[in-house]
């Protein structure tokens, strides 16, 4: 299949190509391909294309799943409004 | 393995300095990142680049970096977009004082060049249509302040670096600096022994151990600060929101998402960059007093990174007395990514014993030892 129809990030439309044509490139860190591509940096934070880019890295490094870290886990776990958050501090004490 | 020169850090200011070093012909320049690309603070920053200042030394450098920064792509070679927008920067005056402060920084800019002006809420209101004008008694704007993506313009630096020929190491750390009779004579890694005679320091929030790696004690420490994202929304704001008094910047990123951040006042020297529940808290309550529309959006990520502080938060840049060979490009105290086109430029002249394009010896380590008075910036969040 073509890496070029391959979404590998669909909160920032990230191809697999994308990803290649940066690894090709040396750049094999998670981090550095989510800063670079913006993979992981959407709404899913990461939940959808996380597995699929430490996957593709794995192959691409010849390297084993458990070895090829993921992009640090920031919070919040989920989005929340910031006009929610600042109710809710009018109720604590 | 031998060097010419050792940069430690490739943040920023690392990767400007071995980029304007090899661009004028340097050879055998290595840069020690201790983890990956854009790891540190540089990749952490709030992507605003601004002129509106409150000392000379402050104002000088970051006019000439954003006139690099607007050729930044072309100079670099650079095949991405680095994301440049210049939209400006209003910076809310809340009450008196800030009013009389920053008619005189506007002075003080304009008479360095740089074009800022004097704003009424009104006109205010006009630059940024859901501002709370309420909130404010008058602002400052310069429209040629702007957003830059830390990230693009990093690795710009660092792809122009390494086709200069500098050699990159990361995942390598700097445990030892061996120096002998006030020379510097070995890096030593938890990889290998680098032979050389001349190193920078260019390590961010760790800039203070890499300095007493080498028996220099520099007045800094680093300071945790937290920052948030929103979701992407549609173009609503063109310039960085900011308010010293009230402890704020918001600006909206060219990808439609809002970046925010706020200072902790009650922050103690550490190198946590930990998140917290309190920041948000207390920056979502502060952005929607001033931007109220803005508290209708989702937050995406919170993460924070490290100031590396100085006495009076303007940058050391130069050479040390001390100990001949080695340099510092440290104590930015948040502001290293919109400096560091000059931070590359003025240390590489300053390394190569050439006359500097803007004469920094006041930001000398020096000025700390001969207690002169030097101003101190009061414009930073």
């Amino acid at each position: 299949m073509n890496k070029k129809d391959v979404i590998i990030c669909r909160c920032e439309d990230v191809t697999l190509q994308d990803l290649y044509d940066l690894m090709e490139k040396g750049y094999t860190d998670f981090e550095e391909l989510k800063r670079l591509l913006r993979v992981g940096m959407g709404p899913c934070q990461g939940n959808t294309c996380g597995q699929l880019v430490q996957r593709e890295l794995s192959k691409f490094l010849n390297k084993r799943l458990e070895d090829i870290p993921t992009a640090r886990i920031r919070p919040v776990t989920t989005g929340v409004k910031i006009g929610a958050i600042v109710e809710e501090t009018k109720h604590e004490s | 393995m031998k060097a010419n020169y050792v940069i430690v850090g490739a943040g920023i200011s690392g990767t400007s300095i071995a980029f304007h070093l090899a661009q004028k012909g340097v050879k055998d320049i290595v840069v020690i990142e201790k983890s990956y690309l854009t790891s540190g603070a540089t990749g952490r920053c709030g992507a605003g680049i601004r002129q509106q200042w409150g000392t000379v030394m402050n104002c000088k450098l970051a006019k000439a970096s954003i006139e690099f920064f607007e050729k930044a792509k072309e100079i670099l070679k650079y095949p991405g977009d680095i994301e440049f927008k210049q939209e400006g920067y209003l910076i809310v005056a809340v009450n008196d004082e800030e009013d009389r402060q920053f008619a005189e920084n506007v002075k003080l800019q304009n008479r360095l060049g740089i074009p800022s002006r004097k704003v009424t809420r009104a006109e205010a209101k006009q630059i940024v249509p859901h501002l709370n004008t309420d909130a404010i008694k008058s602002a400052t704007f310069c429209p040629t302040d702007g957003h830059l993506n830390p990230f693009k313009m990093n690795d710009a630096f660092y792809q122009a670096a390494k086709n200069l020929g500098v050699q990159f190491l990361f995942h390598e750390e700097v445990k030892e600096i061996v120096v002998k009779d006030h020379k510097i004579e070995q890096v030593i890694t938890d990889k290998r022994t680098i032979e050389t005679k001349n190193v920078i320091n260019a390590a961010g929030g760790f800039s203070k151990e890499v300095g007493l790696m080498a028996g220099i004690d520099i007045p800094v420490y680093p300071e945790n600060h937290e920052i948030l994202v929103t979701e992407p929304v549609e173009k609503i704001q063109g310039p960085m929101v900011m308010s010293f008094a009230k402890n704020l910047y918001c600006q909206q990123v060219p990808n439609g998402n809002f970046l925010m951040g706020r200072s902790n006042p009650d922050a103690v020297p550490s190198h946590s960059i930990e998140s917290s529940w309190k920041f948000l808290d207390e920056m979502a309550k502060t952005v929607t007093e001033f931007l109220p529309v803005i508290s209708k959006l989702r937050i995406l990520r919170q993460w924070a990174g490290s100031y590396n502080m100085s006495p009076d938060r303007q940058p050391i840049i130069g050479d040390v007395k001390e100990l001949p060979g080695f340099y510092l490009a440290c104590g930015f105290s948040g502001h290293g990514f919109m400096f560091s086109p000059m931070t590359g430029l003025l240390l590489s002249e300053i390394i190569l014993g050439q006359k500097p394009t803007i004469d920094i010896a006041d930001l000398n380590i020096s000025r700390f030892k001969e207690a002169k008075t030097i101003a101190y910036e009061k414009s930073v969040v």
